[in-house]
Formats: structure tokens, C-alpha cells, sequence
């Protein structure tokens, strides 16, 4: 139906509210357990409730079945797949096909819990049990503001939206609110860009309202390039249409009519669901012409990435929408004067936007009770690495990173020894053991050296090598640079070298002052946020773990046993029957020896390749890995 | 099928090109897009395809190059039926990818330098993060994400798309 | 500072600096006497703010671009401070580790901006290691060299190219430290749109694009006794060559330029002003005649080569009205080969017709086959000011010290007519002197038309013939061309005469000049003012009274348009081919009388159904079993979009064919040639 006004629209809303089913059985339909094998299970709830139907009615249970929804990502990605029951709010972790029919003889029929597949816990020799979601300690700590509807309702279809309050805020706008009401709202809430700088995203809104011009523009920046980051495609993927909203909201206040998102083409699934919640919007006349009878008009246009991390910078992704190589250009101008096609554009993250929604309906007081005094609201957060809970959670800001890490990721793998936590990506800093108790929030994690990011957050133990990781984030850099500004092209090129030395064993500590200082240069002369941000894991890791560097350097030793070039190789003259195939197949000629004495490696020549290993028939190499000369 | 040349192949393809073109309103600044659709139809971008589409749309060959040869996406060389994308994301790499990479290479046999099998029926890149990190290590074939490999797992998610090699030999 | 808010007012170093609408820190710096170090900034190109060298450090905002921030009013600068003179040196390293140090034996050697300014920044060493990777460098033009090695992305080429030419050829490719500058896919710039017009290299900092050198060749010839060696030096040059020695820009030196080409060992000088007054009659004829009749108007002018190879890529249905007067370069070379020889007595193969110029373009222009008879040239060889200097500098001369000689007689002097071809608005300002005679037959009092003056993109002027009307456009920049061009296509304007020009303010302007930085629009507003008022200190202001010319006229020519200056002083204009010319090859006929048949599927007749044709084509064949007499391709573009579908049948191109017509055109010149 098209909802040709606000009533149109609440009526139709407090109906679904209604006929909407209690009774459902939700399987999480997140990339993560979809690879699990999340779409089998669904397609079998689908097909065993269908044919229970009839059974059913049989059996004289009063209700009807349970409606079998599929939904975007639920959070705990690591135990996937995901399925639970509403009402009662029941999670049960990695779902087979074969629990199936379990799950609807018992749960559904007679609501009996299968413990086997609940959340549990071994305490003090005790199992603990949580079969309720909301007492699942990974969700326990979490507010869900921007996941609201993630992972609960079936993000293709408009009336689940709709039955949440969908594009009441939008309607709420349009018909009662001036967009110096809209951008007053926001900017008392206290919203900051989501995307990595925190800028306040009320001011951003009024720098492009107050400029005067025919056609200005929003953007969606759904170019979520970080490496360990997937929150906004979780929203695009789990949410699509608080996206579409929070859009056409960020469109009315600026005088927009026209909004761009702009997805990695990597995200299919993310597109493809934007795709049809543009279209169902604009068939709901909830998009288009004269929204909800108003002469309000906007529409959306999907544009996909074809693989730049620089993209996801604000001049470089208008450049690529404009169909160019996506460089960046210097500011100002700004795109809040000058921006796509030369008209004032707005920029915003995903999950900026997917908040505004919220914001409206409930009030800026209602977000600023989350999160701190300057950072109000909630974060995702994308948990991987070394952590025991991976997947997607969302926290108030202020959170600090032990109880994100051990509360709710519950700890460290195979119960390794904390490291460091990595915070924002290749543009953020790695953090210590002595930043747990730092609360998370733009300004406190600025202070330490990282950023905010987008939210990706990658949890590191005592086997990683902190200047591997170092060294790897500065290759994802340099091969993501555009190549435009000399700091970015040629500074991160001698920087990732000088880092291959070191981890290589052939680094001086020269190197690794030449290292700081170019750091130092790239982050202050680069043109756009890439290069100004690209030192960050350097500099927070030479800031922090300097030791680790020093030990590669001065006494040639990888304390994690990473780094191959620490490695050495032995001949155990014990087992050497000095047959000779270690010489014969070293692509060096460093082994020598003659018959009847065990053979030697030259340490100062080896390269580590493991030819020796894998051709000695006695298994007399030994691999060991260098230790401080002290130790 | 014999005497499908290539030039015939390239013969009919201004059809398609010009439909990708039509729908794009020979708009430069749909450029991406248009080259993301041509990819589509022939796998990689052919340089005469590339020359004609600078003209249609009235900007210099050059500039069409540059934008080509930014994204990771584009390939000038001719693509596999599938192409797997193994990730290195942060996640990925912590959790062993290079070993993935390794193994994918080796099982499809390329060799130093080589990204396509001679059959062009599998490229092999790496991809800075498909957002799967909790499923590191992880990969995509097509738009299909794995995740949690294993040598083992590979194998057998490799031997399916083989499998899909019979029968498109078949038709 | 809020007291600088209120007045108006940047501090600057220290310095209170008042702002006037300076859209640059850069211009306000300028005011201060402070020259910030660029390389991609160009007063007339768009911002690019890559290269990183014109960081300044502003109070509250950290290391900012001067090129790219606009001042505003109570801005606090610092231009030295330790922050960034850091960031510039270790900046200035990264440049140097990615670039060819063998700078003594380099073609920009002391005339390179990077060279400068790790000088002014006293680099002494680059910690970065050296670049050890070598790309070989394009020699494949005439006109310039390309050498990748010495490329520091500043992009200035690419914007140039792209701004000033509107062509493009040069773009950024691939990313990071992998990121070049190339033509489309790699190739030469022989194999892409390139009009030799050099404005590229006249911008590169470094030697990534230079002049392609002539000088050795030169010099073999004079110093050669059995040669003898004529020179002619084009009107631009004798007020930028003296920029090399000291000499203000616009300064006239074309005395010292003669003495100086005399004492290297040029047997002859000569003014191509002299021969510019010779286009002037053969043009303004034509213009003449065209009017009368009314017909292959507007008459487009033809001396820039580059406009000319230009048009005849793009513009194939204007080669018509292209004047066919050959350029003053080829006009002059002409008349040494085939007049001076005479005069002088000299065999034509001893001869050596050498051409001083502000173009590079000329050394590709010199290289037409219509110009080369045989083995020898009209011009052997095509001198840019900036190998003029070169070879002034390396044979010792004092040259701002020089007495200035006059040219030989009797083909001396110019008129100030000719004088201004250096400039944009010349060559029509000279036209209208003669045409307006040659129409009305009254003498023309007022020579100076100022309306067709100035630097503007584009000018146009009516000119009232005593009655008749004629409007003129004067044009420079191939950019602003192809607008202005598109317009009269639309029938949005109506011209009789275009001046185009390639380079911005003519050849004053030209990519063989000597370099203008860092302020180029007032180097050239300078080499403007100079050839005014050389043509304003000339006895004789307009061609048709130049005793010289009379003289020629009288002893070999005739008159203008006469049979002899038709063979000597006009040329022929052909269609060339444009991005791509390969035919796509869609069934290969093996008999060796075989009939090529290639279809257009451009745009233009795809869109009129083309590739109907195609297969229509095809089905033909096949119905006349004749698959292996007639070869089918489909081909891009055969220029003719206007009455397209197009097909190409052996040489011979066959326009508006479409599907009803297409068995009648089969048979009629396909079938036939089988039959044949």
C-alpha cells in the first residue's frame, strides 16, 4: 500500500503491532552463520512448520505454530548458527539441521529448553546455564540502539520494520518538526560521526543547511574498508531500512533531496538488501515524490564500491561516485560547501544514521542517558581476533575495554595471556594491558593514540608478534594508498620496508628512528585521513611495546615466535648420520660437514627456508626459536 | 564449441556494451558502475572495450585506464569463472590466512605471479576484509562466504566448484 | 587576533599582511616576499594540493596547504617553523629516493624545480636508499621525450593536458607506490591523441617531460663547411629568449638573437615574420575569395600545428574550411629550399633550412610527408627557444652584452603584421589588416584592432568591411576550442573567421619556450606586451606593405593564390585516424581478391542500428555463399556520424546505409567488386 499521510502511515503501524505473531522462532541469517550453515536450518524450521500445521491444530495446542523468521545478525557470531524463540526470548548457539526437530517437539510445543544447545559456563566445577539471551553474559552489558531491530526482525521485510515504529520518525519530522527543529535535536543529543573522527554530526547537518545552492546531497558511507570491522554491514545487512530512514530524515534537515549510500561491492548481501528496502520504501511511498503527502521529495541511489579502503574518505568517496579514481582532495573546500558534483553534501556513516531514527522518536535526552558526557549514545563493535566471543555487540560508550573484552567477549582463547587490543583498524593504535580500564570513548582513546575507527576492535594475545602486527597494517596502508600525496605514497612504502627489516632481523636502530620520525612526517603532512591516520599502529606500537622492537632489533629475538627469521635450525649431532641431503638441498650451501660427522648449518647464512627440515630422514633438525642472551 | 572466435565474441559484445552504456545514460560519472558491468559480462575489461567506452562517453581513453587500473576490483587480464578472494583482513591474518592463500595456490597449482588457472576457471586474490571476521579465517567464492578454514575445508569447497567445471564443459 | 579579523589582516611570519581577495595562502605569502616551494601548483591549472611542498604551519590547524587554503582574515602563519621544515625535508627525501640522481648529466640540469629545491633546502643525503627499478623512457614522437624515471606524480602534465587541451592523453594509473602517469594503457605517446603541443612538458618540474633535443644535429650542421645553414626565428621567441640571460620577459632581443645565431656559424638569418606576412596574403586571399562566394566559412586559421593535427583527428568535416595556407615555418622553409637556393646559388641538398621556434609541435610539423620531398625537407631542423638558449649558452656568448645584427637581406624584415603571429589574436589582427583593404579598397587607417586583443579564453570582434560585417573568434587553448567549436556546430554562434590557437596567449605561450615560473600568466601578459610593441616600432605595420614580400612576389610567386604559391605555400588537409583505427575481425575471407567490408557500430551508428546491418551483412554473405570472398569487421568509428550507419567497403566509405537500402548497397558494391 502507499501511505499517502502520517495517520495512514501510524494506523497502519499500530495494526502490525498487533497481528504481528508472538510466537516466533528467529534464525540469525548474519554472514557468520549463514557460513555456518544458518540457511539449512531455516529452510527446514520453514518446511517442518508448514507441515506441522495441520498436526498442530491436531494436537489441540491453542495457538498457532510459531512464525519462522530470518533475521539479520544476532551478535554471537562465534556460536553460530543462531536461533531463537519469542516470546520468551530463548537463544540456543550452533543449531544443526538434526536439532531441528528437537527444538519443535520441544520448545516450540511444549516450551521445554534444550540445554544442550543453551549458553553455558563451567564456574568453580559448576556448569551455569543462561537460556534466556538476555542473561547470556555477552549480552548482558550490551544496549541495543542501533542494533534494535538487528537480529530480531526479518530485515526484507518493510512491515516487520514498520511494526518497530519504522519511518515514524521520518513522519514525525516531515509533518511536525523545521529542519532547525531536526538539526536542534540532534545536535542536543550530541551525536558523533560514528565513522572514526567524531565529528558532531548536528554541526556537520548545519554547515551544509546554512549554504545556499539548488541541489545538495547526503551520502551513506557504507564503505566499511576496515580490516576486522563489520558493524555497518551488519545494519545494512540486518536493518536496511533504519538506514534508508535515518537518510531521508539527514535529507530533510539539510534541504537534500537526493541521498546516495555508497557499499563495497564486497557486501552483496548488504546491497542487495538496501536494494529492495529502497524499493519497498518507495512503493510505500515512504521514498520518492511528496513523502507521505508533504512536499517533502527524496530518493536513494545505490552506488557499489569496486575495492578502495580510500573510498571510505569523504573527498575520495564523492570522486569514485562521481566515476573517478577515488583520490582525495584537499580541504577545505569541504563537502558540507562543496562536495558531490560541486553541491553542499553531507557524509554520514551507517550507523550515524541508523541512529537519527531513534533519536527523534525518543528525544536527545533519552540518547544522552547512554554513553558519557561528550560521547553520548552507544557503539558497535566488531570483537575478533584472540577473543573467546567473537562477533557484533554494541555498548554504551564509556564501556571500558576490560569489560568489553573479558565481560562480554569472555576472555582470551585457550585461556592465552592478554596482549594488547587493536582499536580502529590500520588508522587506530594497538592498547595495552594498561588501558583495560580506559573507558571507551572518542576523547579517551584520541589520548591514548588510537582512534575510534568504525568500531573494529581485534583482540591480540601473547602469540602475536606486536611489530608483525605492526608491520602488517602498515602493507594494508601502502596498498591501499592512492598513491596521490608523496608523505602517503612513498613515506608508508619506506615505512612498511623499514618494518620488513625489522621483522626480518636486519633492522638497526637506526632503522627503527628513521621509522619513528618518517611516522611522525606522514601522519602530519598527508593530505587526507588514510596517510594522517596510516602511522598510528606504528606509533602506538613503538610507543607501548617498544621492548618487542628493541628485542627484534638488538638481540635478533621475537618474544611471540612469529617472526621467521628469529627461527634457527640445528643439526642434532645426536641424530645426524651425516648422510649429507641437508647440504645437498639447501638452496644456500650453508650446511656443511663430511662423512662420519654431523653436518653444520651456518647460522649466519641460513635463511630459514626449512629445505633441511623437510629432507632430513633422521629428523636431526631442530627449530628453535632465538632467546634474549640473558635469558 | 569450435569456431567461436574470440573476434566474433568481441563482435557481438558492442551489443551488450552498448545496452550497459544505454542504461547508464552514457553518463560519465556512472563510469564505475559501467565498468563493473562490463566486468560482469566478460570477466576482465578488454582494452578495445575500454577505448570504446571513452569515446561513448566522451572522456580520453587515458582517463578510463586510471580509473580501471584504481580498483582492486578491475582486471585488464581475462578473470576466472570463479574467483575466490581469500581474506587478509586484521581477523584473517591473526588467524592464519597466509597458510589459507598458501594452500588455495597450491591446490589449484598456479604458480609465482599467477592468478588465474590456465583453464580460467578459478582466479585467486586477496581481498583486504569481507567483514566475516568472526569466522577467521575466512574466504569468498563468488558471492559465497566460507569461513573457519582448514586445509580440509578448503579441499572440499575447492573439489564443489570443480565439480561445476563437468558440467559447464557439458553444455 | 581578533584585531586581524577586524583589520582585514594575515600574520604571515611575523608579517601583517593585508588580504585583497588572494584565493591562496600561497598569493598572500607572495605579497610578503616569501616564495613557498611548489610543484603541482599552477596559477592557471586547478588545485591539485599533492606534492606536499607549500605545507605551512597555521595557528589552531596544524600543517596546512598553502595552495589549496584560502587565507582568512586573523590567520596566524608560520612558514619556517621547525615543524615544517621537518615535514619539507623529509618530504623532499621521498621525492629524491624515487627519483634518477644522476642530475649533472640530466636534460633539466639547473633548470629543474625538485634540483632546486633540495638545494634551497640543503639536502645532503636521502635516507631512504636509492630507486633501483628503471623504465625505458618514450622517445617515439618528434617532439618530446618521456622519461617515467623522473616522474614525481606531481600530475601537472595530466591537468595541463586535460585543462588546458581538453585531450587528456596522460592520466594517473594504478595506486600507492605503484601509482604512474601514463597515456591510456601504457602506451607511446606516438600511439595516442597527443598534439605535440608540449604544454605538458613546459609544466613538469623535473625532466619526467622534456623538449626532445635537436641541437646536436644542429650544431653538426654548422660546423659542417660544405653546408649552408639558414636560419628563421619565429616572431615569439625574440621576446622569451632573453629571459635565459638576465633579460626581463618581453624584452625585444632580436638583434642579439641574429648576432648571436651569426657568431655560432648560421650562414643565413632570417624573420619568420617574414614569411607569417606571406601567410597573411595567401590566407587573407582565401578569406577574401570565401567571403565573396559565401561558401567554407567559418575559415579556420591554420599556422598552429597542433590545432591542425588536431582538427584532423576530430574534426573531419572542417578540414574544408581549414585555410590551406601552409604555416609561416613551412612557408619560409619552403621558400629557402626553393628560392634561396636560387638566390643564393646553393644546391638544394647543401642547404640546411633550421627553424627557431617557441613550438614543439613545429618538430612534428616539419615531418609531414607533405613537406619532405624525397629524402630532404622543407625544414631540417626544428630549433624550441629552450635549444636556442642551450646552444647560445654552449658556444660561450655573453648574450645580454651582444650588438644586435640586423637579418639578411633581401627576404629581411617582417611586417608588424607578422611580428604579431607570436601572439593569440595575431594572425587575425594581421588577416583583418590586409582583407579589410583587399574588400573595401580603401587604405586602412586604424591598424591596431584592440577588440581582438588580450588573454581572455575566447574573444570574438565584428569588424564593419565598409558595410559587410565580419565576425571573427579568437580562440586559444584546445579546450576552450572544442566548446567554442561545438557551439557553432549547434548553430549557437556564427563565425566567418576562427583563430586557434593550442597553447594558452599563442605561441608566446608555446611548449618550446623558455620555463615561466612560478607566475607563467605574467611571464606571458609580459611576452605579449613586447611583441606590441615590436609591431608598434615597425615601419611597416601590414604585410601587403612589405617591400620583401613585394619583392618575392615579383621574382617567383606572381600573386597570391597563383599557381606557384598554390604548389608552394598551401598543403591539403586529410582525415586522420582517431583513438583507434583496428578493425575487428568478424569473418576472414581467405581468397586473395578478397572484398573488405568493415561496419561502424560507434555510438552514433549503433544507435541508427548498425548492428543490424552487421547481421543483415552476415546473413547476405551466406545467402551468396560468399564467406570466403568478403571479409567483415566491425570498426569504431569512420568520422562520418552525422549521416551514419556508416560502412567501410575497401577504401571507399558508404554512408546512411540502413536496413531497406542494404540489399541495393549489396549488390551494388559488394556483389559488384567480387564480380570483378
Amino acid at each position: 500500500m502507499v501511505f499517502k499521510d502520517r495517520v495512514s502511515l501510524e494506523a497502519k503501524v499500530a495494526e502490525l503491532k498487533k497481528s504481528m505473531p508472538k510466537r516466533k522462532v528467529l534464525v540469525c541469517g548474519g554472514l557468520g552463520c549463514l557460513a555456518k550453515g544458518a540457511q539449512r536450518v531455516f529452510d527446514l524450521l520453514v518446511e517442518r512448520l508448514e507441515t506441522e500445521k495441520l498436526s498442530w491444530t491436531v494436537e489441540k495446542i491453542e495457538e498457532t505454530p510459531h512464525h519462522p523468521v530470518k533475521t539479520g545478525c544476532m551478535g554471537l557470531c562465534e556460536a553460530g548458527p543462531l536461533v531463537m524463540i519469542e516470546p520468551q526470548g530463548i537463544l540456543y548457539l550452533r543449531v544443526k539441521p538434526e536439532d531441528v526437530e528437537e527444538i519443535i517437539e520441544e520448545t516450540l510445543k511444549k516450551g521445554v529448553i534444550v540445554e544442550r544447545l543453551v549458553y553455558q559456563e563451567e564456574k568453580n566445577g559448576r556448569k551455569e546455564l543462561w537460556p534466556l539471551m538476555k542473561d547470556v553474559p555477552f549480552y548482558r552489558k550490551q544496549v541495543k540502539v542501533v542494533l534494535r531491530n538487528c537480529g530480531s526482525i526479518d530485515p526484507e521485510s518493510l512491515d516487520e520494520y514498520l511494526s518497530r515504529d519504522g519511518y515514524l520518525a521520518l513522519a514525525k519530522v516531515i509533518t511536525e518538526m523545521s529542519p532547525d527543529d531536526v538539526i536542534g535535536e540532534i545536535t542536543k543529543s550530541g551525536l558523533r560521526g560514528r565513522g572514526g573522527g567524531g565529528f558532531p554530526t548536528g554541526r556537520k547537518w548545519q554547515f551544509a543547511r546554512v549554504v545556499k545552492a539548488d541541489k545538495k546531497y547526503i551520502i551513506c558511507n557504507g564503505d566499511e574498508g576496515d580490516p576486522g570491522a563489520f558493524m555497518d554491514r551488519s545494519v545494512m545487512e540486518g536493518d536496511p531500512h533504519s538506514v534508508v530512514e535515518g537518510m531521508a530524515i539527514a535529507g530533510y534537515a539539510i534541504g537534500a533531496q537526493e541521498g546516495y549510500i555508497y557499499v563495497r561491492a564486497e557486501y552483496p548481501l548488504a546491497v542487495r538488501r538496501l536494494k529492495k528496502a529502497i524499493e519497498e520504501a518507495r512503493a510505500a511511498g515512504l521514498l520518492g515524490q511528496n513523502i507521505l503527502g508533504t512536499s517533502f521529495s527524496f530518493d536513494i541511489i545505490i552506488r557499489e564500491g569496486a575495492g578502495a579502503f580510500v573510498c571510505g574518505e569523504e573527498t575520495a568517496l564523492i570522486a569514485s561516485i562521481e566515476g573517478k579514481r577515488g583520490m582525495p582532495n584537499p580541504r577545505p573546500p569541504y563537502p558540507a560547501n562543496r562536495g558531490l558534483w560541486g553541491k553542499p553534501t553531507v557524509i554520514n556513516n551507517v550507523e550515524t544514521l541508523a541512529n537519527v531514527p531513534a533519536i527523534i522518536l525518543r528525544g536527545a535526552e533519552w540518547f544522552r542517558s547512554f554513553g558519557t558526557l561528550t560521547s553520548p549514545g552507544t557503539k558497535t563493535f566488531a570483537l575478533a581476533g584472540k577473543v573467546k566471543n567473537t562477533g557484533l555487540v554494541e555498548v554504551p560508550m564509556g564501556i571500558t575495554i576490560r569489560e568489553l573484552v573479558f565481560d562480554i567477549g569472555g576472555g582470551i582463547q585457550n585461556d592465552r595471556a592478554f596482549k594488547a587490543v587493536q582499536v580502529g583498524g590500520p588508522s587506530g593504535g594497538c592498547l595495552t594491558e594498561k588501558h583495560l580500564d580506559l573507558p571507551i570513548d572518542y576523547d579517551s582513546l584520541c589520548g591514548a593514540g588510537a582512534i575510534m575507527g568504525s568500531g573494529g576492535l581485534i583482540v591480540l594475545d601473547e602469540d602475536t608478534c606486536i611489530v608483525e602486527v605492526a608491520r602488517f597494517f602498515m602493507n594494508f596502508t601502502q596498498n591501499e594508498s592512492c598513491g596521490k600525496c608523496v608523505p602517503c605514497r612513498e613515506g608508508t612504502k619506506h615505512m612498511l620496508n623499514l618494518l620488513q627489516k625489522v621483522v626480518d632481523g636486519k633492522a638497526s636502530m637506526e632503522d627503527v628512528e628513521l621509522l619513528e620520525k618518517t611516522a611522525v612526517v606522514v601522519k602530519d603532512a598527508s593530505l587526507c585521513g588514510l596517510g594522517k591516520t596510516a602511522p598510528n599502529p606504528v606509533l602506538t606500537t613503538l610507543r607501548y611495546f617498544r621492548d618487542e622492537y628493541v628485542d627484534h632489533v638488538l638481540h635478533r629475538v621475537c618474544p611471540a615466535h612469529v617472526c621467521q627469521a628469529m627461527k634457527e635450525y640445528f643439526i642434532d649431532p645426536e641424530k645426524c648420520r651425516s648422510c649429507g641431503k641437508c647440504a645437498r638441498v639447501c638452496p644456500v650451501s650453508c650446511i656443511s660437514g663430511r662423512p662420519k660427522v654431523p653436518y653444520v648449518i651456518d647460522q649466519n647464512q641460513c635463511i630459514k627456508c626449512g629445505s633441511c627440515f623437510e629432507a632430513c630422514p633422521f629428523d636431526a633438525i631442530v627449530i628453535s626459536w632465538r632467546r634474549k642472551n640473558h635469558e | 564449441m569450435e569456431g567461436v572466435s574470440q573476434e566474433v565474441a568481441l563482435g557481438r559484445s558492442f551489443e551488450k556494451v552498448n545496452a550497459i552504456l544505454k542504461k547508464h545514460a552514457y553518463n560519465p560519472s556512472n563510469l564505475v558502475g559501467i565498468l563493473q558491468e562490463v566486468q560482469e559480462e566478460y570477466r576482465y575489461l578488454p582494452e578495445e572495450i575500454l577505448t570504446y567506452i571513452a569515446t561513448a562517453l566522451g572522456v580520453s581513453p587515458a582517463y578510463v585506464y586510471g580509473v580501471a587500473t584504481f580498483y582492486a576490483q578491475f582486471s585488464l587480464k581475462p578473470k576466472g569463472k570463479n574467483i575466490i578472494r581469500v581474506c587478509d583482513g586484521t581477523a584473517c591474518h591473526v588467524k592464519g590466512s597466509s597458510a589459507v592463500l598458501k594452500y588455495v595456490r597450491e591446490y589449484l597449482g598456479l604458480r609465482e605471479g599467477e592468478e588465474t588457472t590456465p583453464d580460467l576457471l578459478f582466479t585467486v586474490e586477496t581481498v583486504a576484509c569481507i567483514g566475516a571476521c568472526a569466522l577467521a579465517p575466512a574466504m569468498m567464492v563468488n558471492d559465497d562466504v566460507y569461513g573457519l578454514l582448514d586445509e580440509e575445508k578448503v579441499k572440499e569447497i575447492l573439489e564443489r566448484y570443480e565439480e561445476g567445471r563437468e558440467g559447464a564443459d557439458g553444455v | 587576533m581578533s584585531n586581524g579579523v577586524e583589520k582585514k589582516v594575515v600574520v604571515i611570519d611575523g608579517q601583517e599582511v593585508a588580504l585583497n581577495g588572494e584565493k591562496n595562502i600561497l598569493e598572500v605569502a607572495k605579497k610578503a616576499n616569501i616564495d613557498i616551494p611548489t610543484f603541482c601548483y599552477h596559477s592557471d591549472l586547478s588545485v591539485y594540493g599533492a606534492c606536499r611542498m607549500c605545507l605551512v604551519e597555521v595557528e589552531g590547524r596544524g600543517l596546512m596547504p598553502s595552495c589549496s587554503t584560502p587565507p582568512e582574515p586573523g590567520m596566524i602563519i608560520r612558514t619556517n617553523t621547525a615543524r615544517v621544515l621537518e615535514a619539507r625535508r623529509t618530504i623532499l627525501e621521498l621525492y629524491l629516493a624515487n627519483h634518477e640522481r644522476d642530475c649533472t648529466v640530466c636534460e633539466r640540469n639547473l633548470n629543474c624545480r625538485l634540483q632546486e629545491m633540495s638545494a634551497r633546502m640543503g639536502i645532503k643525503e636521502v635516507r631512504f636508499g636509492e630507486r633501483k627499478e628503471k623504465v625505458p623512457k618514450d622517445t617515439s614522437t618528434f617532439s618530446l621525450v618521456r622519461d617515467p624515471n623522473r616522474c614525481i606524480l606531481c600530475g601537472d602534465c595530466v591537468r595541463a593536458c586535460r585543462e588546458i587541451e581538453g585531450i587528456g592523453i596522460y592520466d594517473f594509473t594504478l595506486r600507492g607506490s605503484k601509482a604512474q602517469v601514463e597515456p591510456a594503457f601504457g602506451k607511446k605517446l606516438s600511439e595516442v591523441e597527443c598534439v605535440y603541443c608540449g604544454q605538458c612538458a613546459i609544466r613538469c618540474p623535473t625532466a619526467a617531460l622534456v623538449v626532445k633535443s635537436e641541437v646536436d644535429k644542429a650544431w653538426e650542421a654548422v660546423l659542417d663547411k660544405e653546408k649552408f645553414v639558414v636560419a628563421q626565428i619565429a616572431p615569439a621567441v625574440r621576446v622569451a629568449i632573453g629571459e635565459a640571460f638576465g633579460l626581463p620577459p618581453g624584452e625585444i632581443t632580436t638583434g642579439k638573437i641574429v648576432a648571436a645565431l651569426k657568431k655560432i656559424g648560421f650562414d643565413r638569418v632570417y624573420d619568420t615574420s617574414f614569411s607569417a606576412d606571406l601567410t597573411v596574403l595567401e590566407e587573407a586571399e582565401e578569406f577574401f575569395k570565401r567571403l565573396q562566394k559565401g561558401e567554407r566559412l567559418p575559415q579556420f586559421t591554420s599556422c598552429c600545428p597542433s590545432w591542425v593535427v588536431y582538427a584532423e583527428r576530430n574534426y573531419p568535416f572542417y578540414l574544408e574550411h581549414l585555410s590551406s595556407a601552409r604555416s609561416p615555418q613551412q612557408m619560409f622553409g619552403s621558400v629557402i629550399k626553393n628560392f634561396v637556393t636560387r638566390l643564393e646559388n646553393v644546391p638544394k641538398e647543401k642547404i640546411v633550412s633550421v627553424s627557431i621556434m617557441p613550438c614543439v609541435a613545429k618538430k612534428f610539423e616539419a615531418r609531414r610527408p607533405e613537406y619532405v620531398h624525397g629524402e630532404i625537407p622543407d625544414v631540417d631542423i626544428v630549433l624550441s627557444a629552450q635549444e636556442t638558449i642551450r646552444m647560445i649558452k654552449s658556444a660561450n656568448i655573453d648574450f645580454k652584452e651582444l650588438d644586435p645584427v640586423p637579418f639578411d637581406i633581401p627576404l629581411s624584415a617582417g611586417s608588424g603584421a607578422g611580428v604579431l603571429f607570436g601572439v593569440t589574436g595575431g594572425v587575425t589582427e594581421a588577416v583583418l589588416r590586409y582583407a579589410y583593404e583587399r574588400l573595401t579598397g580603401k587604405e586602412l587607417k586604424e591598424v591596431e584592432f584592440k577588440g581582438v586583443r588580450g588573454l581572455e579564453s575566447v574573444r570574438e570582434a565584428e569588424v564593419d568591411f565598409d558595410g559587410r560585417t565580419v565576425k571573427v573568434a579568437i580562440v586559444h587553448g584546445l579546450a576552450r576550442a572544442q566548446q567554442l567549436i561545438r557551439e557553432v556546430r549547434e548553430g549557437k554562434r556564427y563565425y566567418d573567421f576562427i583563430e586557434v590557437m593550442s597553447c594558452p596567449g599563442g605561441c608566446i605561450g608555446g611548449g618550446g619556450m623558455p620555463l615561466g615560473y612560478p607566475d607563467y600568466l605574467a611571464v606571458l601578459r609580459k611576452r605579449a606586451e613586447g611583441l606590441y610593441n615590436a609591431d608598434r616600432l615597425s615601419p611597416v605595420r601590414k604585410a601587403q606593405d612589405n617591400p620583401a614580400i613585394k619583392f618575392l612576389y615579383e621574382q617567383w610567386l606572381k600573386h597570391p593564390g597563383s599557381e606557384t604559391a598554390e604548389e608552394h605555400l598551401h598543403t591539403r588537409y586529410r582525415s586522420r585516424r582517431r583513438i583507434s583505427d583496428e578493425v575487428i575481425r568478424i569473418q576472414e575471407a581467405k581468397s586473395a581478391q578478397k572484398v573488405d567490408v568493415a561496419v561502424c557500430v560507434g555510438t552514433s551508428c549503433y544507435l541508427k542500428g548498425s548492428y543490424n546491418l552487421l547481421q543483415g551483412l552476415l546473413k547476405l554473405i551466406k545467402e551468396h555463399k560468399l564467406e570466403d570472398k568478403v571479409s567483415v569487421g566491425a570498426t569504431f568509428c569512420l568520422e562520418r556520424c552525422s549521416q551514419g550507419p556508416n560502412i567501410r567497403v575497401n577504401d571507399e566509405v558508404i554512408s546512411g546505409v540502413n536496413e531497406e537500402n542494404l540489399e541495393r548497397v549489396f549488390n551494388e558494391e559488394i556483389l559488384s567488386k567480387v564480380k570483378e
